[in-house]
């Protein structure tokens, strides 16, 4: 197996053990809700909520370089250029990881000065990570780049696929140098901060995502790449024609001039559009073969990423995008339900397809099916979607009590956290994450246990020498 | 059919982000100039010397800070330079706390404590002028910050972060600077509901 593959089941490998971390994190998260004196003086909820947030960016950010390394060696029928930093940095970044999670858990903050910022942690969301380690992911990043690019320039040929990564790798790297600066202007820094997070999260990964599904897609059901590079062009012109300027439905409140509310609300409502185009994709790949294909777990979860893409981000995000409701909905549980929905289907289960699609090739498995995977499947998804069922309930409780009935005071904020429907959604979400949390320990015990069990796979004669 | 070419789609995608990544740009350099301290939405750090009121603007048809006359913090009025440096330090609190991972400022960050846009004009201050002792809004708010754990506010009690009185008395001037900052009328209706359980 090349270099750049076994690099590649590296990074899936620790993408689901920082998977394991995000949701031990968010569950402990559900529980604060539940009992607000659990670990008081000891690990606040901030530093709980840090470590699920942070390490869900980088498992996916894992997974993804897992699934470009995997695919990179075929692309180009060649090592990527500068394999031997790539499997360094790994390892850096690996433990550069580690070393931060310990950071949050027994530092936890810091006095108001650069040391703090530098060294515990920035306390800006999603990007809390001090500025040594951030300096480390631009690294990893900048490296990643190189591979890709220098790859492609070094073959001297290009797929259509390869070329829209490549490009994509530029904003890639540059949008992440916005988690460095210290901004005074709350505004302004929240105009930066929805650059790197809209930016990156909703068009940058968008398309890498679309990138490695499009690779999925052409191994699990043989199509073809001239369907396959044609309906990525499609994607990349309606995420990025409605995505850019939809960044404005973040703009309705912090400040900014009040003709984002219109620009902001026309292109996000679009945003569903390639969303959709990825479901009409997969429900017409999967009649054209049959849904017949050699990988069940990786050809659902495909279809659960495409389905979930749609849904979480496409029409939970649609529900609370128009500046006329997101007045009330904002800052509520209900955007946290969309957040869950959004990255668990836009995101999550495509790397959870990428790790079997993997698995197959690496054990030599002709075909991978049996019961253990569908047991992750369902608890994964019945968990995830049971959650984002019950924030939802306690976000609309939030929107209509504290916002729209309350004044958003700090009387109105507790009102709207004592309303019953609040309360009940917050215990509901608590047992849902529990059972996300099984279906996790069922996904790990399946990927394990891959082909090691005559039940459910044959296993392939290892290729002659 | 030229719509069978991944080439057509091609030139679209392209086409299509060059053309949006323009106008962004544009609203941007448009955008920077309105958020800027001293411009249309956000005003000059030593607006912390006078007093700030939200209101219902009819002309607008939604809520807007009011600047009214003098009132300094602590009574003392400050400089451009020392506002600045106020405010300043204010955000370095607020990130070297990870306060965004339980509040939310402008809606943004966590929500498992209060959103803190508008926290300067909260009428919950009053009664906490009574239980800390102090004889001001600003007071109150800066012994709160210092000893939150003794000061609870609920059963979702806000933790000790060890946090000064210089450190407190900067995050009071950031979240009165905040409370200034016209935000197109979020939250709707702040304080002028009173809640009944």
């Amino acid at each position: 197996m090349s270099r750049s593959k076994n690099l590649a089941i590296k990074y899936l490998a620790a993408a689901i053990l920082f998977f394991g971390v995000m949701t031990l994190s968010g569950l402990l998260s559900a529980a604060y809700y539940i009992n607000p004196q659990l670990l008081f003086g000891v690990l606040p909820f901030n530093i709980a909520k840090i470590l699920h947030i942070d390490t869900m960016i980088i498992w996916l950010l894992m997974g993804f370089m897992g699934a470009v390394y995997w695919f990179l060696p075929e692309e180009f029928e060649r090592e990527p250029v500068g394999i031997w930093a790539a499997e360094i940095l790994f390892w850096i970044f690996a433990a550069a990881v580690l070393v931060v999670a310990a950071i949050f858990l027994f530092v936890q903050w810091g006095p108001a000065t650069q040391t703090t910022l530098w060294l515990f942690q920035q306390g800006r969301k999603y990007v809390e990570a001090p500025r040594w380690a951030a300096i480390g992911v631009a690294l990893v990043m900048l490296v990643f780049a190189w591979n890709v690019i220098g790859t492609a320039i070094k073959a001297g040929r290009i797929t259509g696929i390869m070329a829209v990564m490549s490009v994509n790798m530029v904003p890639l790297v540059l949008l992440y140098l916005i988690a460095f600066p210290l901004i005074d202007n709350m505004a302004v820094d929240l105009y930066w901060w929805w650059w790197l997070v809209h930016l990156w999260v909703e068009a940058t990964w968008e398309i890498l995502i679309g990138c490695i599904m499009a690779l999925a897609v052409m191994k699990l059901l043989d199509t073809s790449r001239r369907i396959v590079e044609g309906w990525l062009y499609i994607e990349v012109a309606l995420v990025l024609g409605t995505g850019i300027l939809g960044l404005g439905h973040h703009y309705f409140w912090i400040g900014t001039p009040d003709y984002w509310l219109g620009i902001g609300g026309f292109f996000s409502a679009l945003e569903p559009l390639p969303l959709l185009g990825m479901v009409v994709h997969a429900i017409y790949d999967a009649g054209v073969h049959h849904m017949k294909t050699t990988n069940r777990p990786a050809f659902y979860w495909t279809l659960a990423e495409a389905f979930g893409n749609f849904l979480g981000a496409g029409v939970f995000g649609f529900m609370i995008t128009l500046p006329q409701l997101n007045l009330f909905a904002h800052g509520t549980q209900w955007t946290v339900s969309h957040g869950h929905f959004a990255f668990w289907g836009a995101y999550a289960c495509g790397v959870i397809s990428i790790c079997y699609i993997a698995l197959q090739e690496r054990r030599r498995l002709v075909t991978v099916n049996g019961a253990g995977w569908v047991w992750a499947f369902v608890l994964l998804n019945g968990g995830l979607i049971g959650m984002v069922g019950a924030l939802l309930v306690a976000g609309m409780a939030q929107a209509f009590f504290e916002r729209a009935i309350g004044g958003s005071t700090l009387e109105a904020f507790i009102a709207g956290q004592e309303n019953p429907w609040f309360v009940l959604g917050m215990y509901n979400r608590f047992g849902f994450a529990v059972m996300f949390t099984v279906g996790y320990l069922a996904l790990v015990w399946n990927l394990l246990a891959l082909g090691r069990r005559e039940t459910t796979v044959l296993i392939q004669p290892a290729p002659a020498e | 059919m030229q719509y069978e070419d991944p080439n057509f789609w091609r030139a679209g995608a392209v086409s299509t982000t060059v053309v949006m990544a323009v106008v962004l740009i544009m609203l941007t350099i448009d955008s920077l100039g309105a958020i800027s301290p001293g411009g249309s939405h956000v005003p000059p750090y030593t607006v912390i010397n006078r007093h700030i009121e939200y209101a219902y603007d009819n002309k607008f048809g939604r809520d807007m800070p009011v600047i009214g006359k003098d009132e300094p913090l602590f009574g003392t009025p400050v400089n451009e330079t020392d506002a600045a440096a106020l405010i300043a330090r204010g955000k370095l609190v607020i990130q070297s706390r990870a306060c965004i991972d339980c509040h939310t400022f402008m809606g943004n960050g966590a929500y498992y404590a209060p959103d803190l846009t508008k926290a300067w004009l909260d009428p919950a201050w009053e009664a906490w002028i009574a239980i800390t002792g102090a004889e001001s809004k600003e007071e109150a708010m800066t012994r709160f910050l210092m000893k939150p754990d003794y000061y609870a506010t609920w059963q979702r009690k806000m933790p000790n972060l060890g946090i000064s009185r210089d450190e407190a008395v900067a995050t009071v001037a950031y979240l009165k600077w905040l409370s200034s900052i016209d935000t197109n009328g979020f939250p709707i209706h702040f304080g002028r509901i009173q809640v009944n359980k």
